[in-house]
């Protein structure tokens, strides 16, 4: 480069930087991420996918099968039934849980701490249990079964109800945070130019909030149309394309079919995820750096109604959750209410017995340690390399991808890919390690996220005053990334195990003989008329789950009492 | 280009910028900048925000790349270094202090990772803790520090590997008016005692005039002018150069004929380049504080008489708007409490004024601020 350059001043070379350690470390960084991404999820799709094309006999055969699929009504049907699940669930979450989220936010009713809590009950519990719950109050021997003149809860309205409370913590969630967001001063304006407390509402909240309830819909259209355990628990004879894959591949061993299934379940969470990315990018900054933030003030009759209202919708979790509870512990329902711990004796319904709680134990661990590891050190790659812009483009995309892959189509294609003959990396497959890596990947997404907007928060200088100093980047991960980071990577190890611990669709086609699950437990003891031990089993994986969130809430606060020195601004 | 004062005799320069240019996309942030920069200097990057000061600091430190162009420092080509491997301190707006380590392991941070014994490390930080001012600071966090005091632990942590050069972005700009004028003079007298080469990046330019042995005028990504804050100030090399650094009278005229040009029914004699051939559309450019009031007699260059159309007190100077060619007030003159009492000027008072022909400026007619 120098040699053509010298003694001739008007030819100004092209200059390129030469790389030193942390660049070349970085950039294979950032190859490992794309080849762990492309194992874990993009390989795996496209086996499902050529999978779909083929016949029993693994010849191509075009769009045989799909031809097949759409010309069976029974199998279509259920395109409609799942479409019509998410859209009437949505359509009860949001308004249920805009004004909780309001109530929470914009009042000043007492007891919001409770009621936060109360709300995010849910999350922590398998969605299979409010299902139980259902089956409890409503099934054919439940106690308020004469509510439904003679209908059944067994079928469309049984799967609404218990994805209504499944799905309301995580559109609260967003919603919260969206209300949050308030400048006090457009509020003052608002009132200043005498508008009426309705009109505030309509032109100054809800488009403040706008794209929070859009989000929130999406996220619990995709929630609803994906989510296997409600559906095969109380379902009944209504198919949708969550059970219809379960039933094709485990009930029929149809795998093709499977996968065809598979991939029409890609296409409305693609569609919606899709649909939420572009519609947030045109969110702009809402909050300038000089807003006020709002203080509710005290309105006696609203804060009252709100009240009502949040007692109400939180007494309603509660109760769910103290069916099941109760239903546990109880010796024979209906018969015999006499008070028992034999449901909890879980070897005396299923041959795994507490083995399979403590393989979910052990797995929901390696997920939350593996994961938040990779997840941060990826989030950090991403965010703090430079140049390289291909490899990060390239990476990034397949970060944001999991989110959009349906965890039961995740595992479907896992079951094609690393059950393949030519692949190298079926030893994994019947392991533990594989339902590892399925729920590290399937829960990556919001994980990423939530790293790279701590990471972002931090000064982009770090590391040029590092270079500076000659240190070394990996030090300064260590010593200043990390640390500063812990709160963002304790909440993204907490997501992975609770995640991992209460997931079902992800891992009920990974599970082998030695590797059973809690969550997949449930369903077997549910199948086998065992419903109180599934009730039980569902109440352990909620106790171990509310006891890690315990901890993560207290450990938290150590932190922020110890760090408090420095954090403090 | 200019003759300069260095700090030191040598001729060599420390840092040598060849024909520097940086894209970003199809935006061009540096337009061919070559500059030399010389051992124990203090130089100031001045310039309005975004005209590329960061960007140029930022390829010299090789946190940026530049597109083309050479850097050399130390007699060394550096064009292709990447930052860990040159030889800089650094000093950023935010500061950048780490959050969660002391005062004293922001200062170390750099001498840890050298293996230093833990002793000496101990003893060189104390040393800059002295050397910055903040002997006692050393346990605190940089969120328990005033925002000068956070400045000051940057610029130790910048010292601490002793590096040839130090880069400082805008390091004064987050603090308020007093703690600012102070700092000044403590980074000026930092560098008399270290002898430090410094490149110091400013909007500012009061901030370069005091503190700068020379200041290099960027405009759009180009150098306007380099040179001493006396030259930059009393020789503009451009009507932008006379515009940004202090306050400039800008008369627009027609040149006349060699070394004379006509603004309005007044004839200026003035230094003119060649260049300038008759009819020629110029602005003629003069500094208030230049426009003379006293001892004017038949015989001074380019006198003419003026009215007083208003008067601002100023405290130690009045600022004086004059009408001259009978029309609306149309040159600015600083003149001294004295000046004003003995010759009784006051609104609508008609007088003798005088532009010295040695501190006229002739530029070529832009469409510029007047
Ligand atoms: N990373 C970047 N990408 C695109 N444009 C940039 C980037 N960094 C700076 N610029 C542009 O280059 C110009 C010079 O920026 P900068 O050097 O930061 O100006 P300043 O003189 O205020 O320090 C600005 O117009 C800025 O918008
Ligand atoms: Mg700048």
């Amino acid at each position: 480069m120098t040699a053509f350059a010298t003694g001739d001043a008007a030819v100004t070379p092209l200059a390129r930087r030469r790389l030193d350690r942390d660049d070349v470390l970085m950039r294979l960084g950032i190859c490992l991420l794309i080849a762990w991404l492309c194992i874990a999820m993009a390989l795996p799709l496209w086996a499902l996918l050529s999978k779909s094309f083929q016949n029993q006999n693994g010849e191509f055969i075009g769009l045989a099968n799909y031809i097949r699929y759409f010309s069976t009504p029974a199998l279509f049907i259920s395109v409609w039934n799942s479409v019509m699940i998410a859209v009437v669930s949505t359509a009860f979450v949001l308004p249920l849980a805009f004004v909780y989220a309001y109530a929470l936010t914009r009042s000043c009713m007492r007891w919001k701490g409770l009621f936060q809590a109360l709300a995010l009950i849910p999350i922590l519990a398998p969605s299979l249990l409010p299902a139980i719950s259902l089956i409890y109050l409503f099934g054919n021997q439940g106690f308020l079964k004469e509510l439904l003149f003679g209908g059944q809860i067994y079928g469309a309205g049984g799967i609404i109800l218990a994805q209504v409370f499944y799905c309301f913590p995580h559109a609260l969630i967003i919603l919260v945070a969206a209300l949050s967001m308030a400048d006090a001063r457009l509020y003052e304006a608002a009132s200043a130019l005498g508008a009426s407390k309705m009109r505030v509402f309509f032109t100054v909240t809800l488009p403040g909030a706008k794209y929070g309830v859009i989000s929130a819909g999406f996220v619990i259209f995709t929630l609803v149309i994906t989510d296997f355990g409600i559906a095969k628990v109380i379902g009944g004879r209504f198919n949708v394309l969550a059970t219809d894959i379960y039933k094709q591949v485990i009930g029929q061993q149809n795998f093709e079919m499977g996968a065809v299934v598979g991939f029409i379940l890609l296409i409305p969470a693609v569609i919606a995820f899709t649909a939420d990315r572009i519609i947030q990018r045109r969110q702009v900054a809402l909050l300038s750096a000089r807003a006020v933030p709002l203080e509710p003030k005290p309105v006696p009759r609203r804060d009252w109604a709100m009240f009502a209202f949040c007692a109400a919708v939180g007494g309603l979790i509660f109760g769910i959750l103290a069916v099941s509870a109760w239903a546990s512990v109880i010796t024979r329902w209906p018969y015999n209410l006499t008070l028992t711990l034999n449901n909890y004796a879980f070897g005396d319904f299923d041959t795994d017995g507490w083995g399979a709680y403590w393989n979910s134990l052990s797995l929901a661990i390696w997920t939350a340690v593996l994961g938040t590891g990779i997840v941060f050190v990826g989030a950090y790659l991403l965010e703090k390399t430079r140049g390289f812009a291909l490899g990060r483009a390239l990476a990034q995309l397949l970060a944001i991808m999991p989110m959009a892959v349906p965890g039961l189509v995740l595992g479907l294609a896992y079951i094609f890919f690393f059950n393949a003959p030519w692949n190298p990396l079926g030893f994994i497959y019947g392991t533990l390690a594989i339902m590892v890596v399925n729920s590290m990947t399937h829960f990556y997404t919001v994980c990423h996220l939530t790293a790279a907007t701590a990471l972002k928060q931090m000064d982009p200088e770090f590391e040029a005053v590092s270079a500076s100093l000659k240190v070394s980047l990996l030090r300064t991960l260590v010593r200043v990334t990390v640390p500063v980071c812990l709160p963002s990577i304790l909440d993204i190890s907490i997501y992975l195990f609770v995640n991992a611990m209460t997931t079902v669709s992800a891992v009920i086609f990974l599970y082998s003989t030695n590797t059973k699950l809690a969550a997949v437990t449930i369903v077997n003891m549910d199948e086998s008329g065992f419903t109180a031990a599934a009730a039980a089993m569902a109440m352990t994986i909620v106790f171990t789950s509310t006891a890690v969130k315990i901890a993560h809430v207290l450990l938290t606060r150590r932190l922020e009492r110890t760090t408090q020195a420095w954090r403090r601004r | 280009m200019t003759e300069t004062k260095l700090a030191s005799g040598t001729t060599d320069p420390y840092l040598k910028i060849e024909r520097l240019s940086k894209l970003f996309g199809t935006f061009t942030a540096l337009k061919d900048i070559s500059l030399e920069i010389f051992p124990r200097e203090f130089v100031c990057f001045l310039g309005p925000s975004g005209c590329g000061k960061t960007t140029l600091l930022r390829a010299i430190a090789g946190l940026d790349v530049q597109t083309s162009g050479r850097i050399f420092q130390g007699g060394k080509e550096i064009s292709a270094l990447p930052s860990s491997h040159r030889d800089f301190g650094i000093v950023f707006q935010s500061y950048a202090l780490f959050p969660n380590l002391n005062v004293s392991a922001n200062i170390g941070y750099g001498l840890v990772s050298r293996g230093m014994p833990r002793v000496e490390i101990e003893t060189r930080v104390n040393d800059l803790l002295r050397l910055v001012g903040l002997p006692d600071s050393g346990r605190k966090y940089p969120a328990q520090l005033s925002g000068g005091q956070q400045q000051r632990v940057a610029v130790a942590r910048a010292l601490a590997l002793s590096p040839g050069m130090l880069l400082l972005d805008e390091p004064l700009s987050a603090l308020d008016a007093r703690v600012r004028a102070h700092l000044r003079i403590e980074i000026r007298r930092l560098h008399q005692r270290l002898g430090i080469t410094t490149i110091m990046v400013t909007h500012d330019q009061e901030e370069a005039l005091t503190m700068a042995d020379r200041i290099v005028v960027m405009n759009q990504g180009a150098i306007e002018q380099v040179g001493t804050p006396t030259e930059v100030y009393r020789k503009p090399a451009s009507a932008f150069v006379a515009d940004f650094v202090g306050t400039t009278n800008f008369l627009p005229g027609v040149v006349a004929g060699p070394g004379h040009v006509r603004f309005g029914d007044i004839n200026l004699a003035c230094e003119l380049d060649i260049h300038f051939g008759p009819g020629s559309d110029v602005t003629v450019a003069i500094r208030p504080e230049d426009v003379v009031v006293r001892n004017i007699g038949p015989a001074t260059p380019n006198a003419f008489s003026a009215r007083v159309a208003e008067i601002e007190f100023l405290g130690s100077f009045c600022r004086v708007g004059l009408a001259v060619n009978g029309g609306d007030p149309s040159l600015v003159a600083d003149f001294s409490i004295n000046a004003v009492r003995d010759l009784a000027i006051a609104e609508g008072k008609v007088m003798p004024v005088a532009l010295p022909p040695d501190r006229l400026r002739v530029f070529p007619r832009q469409t510029l601020t007047p």
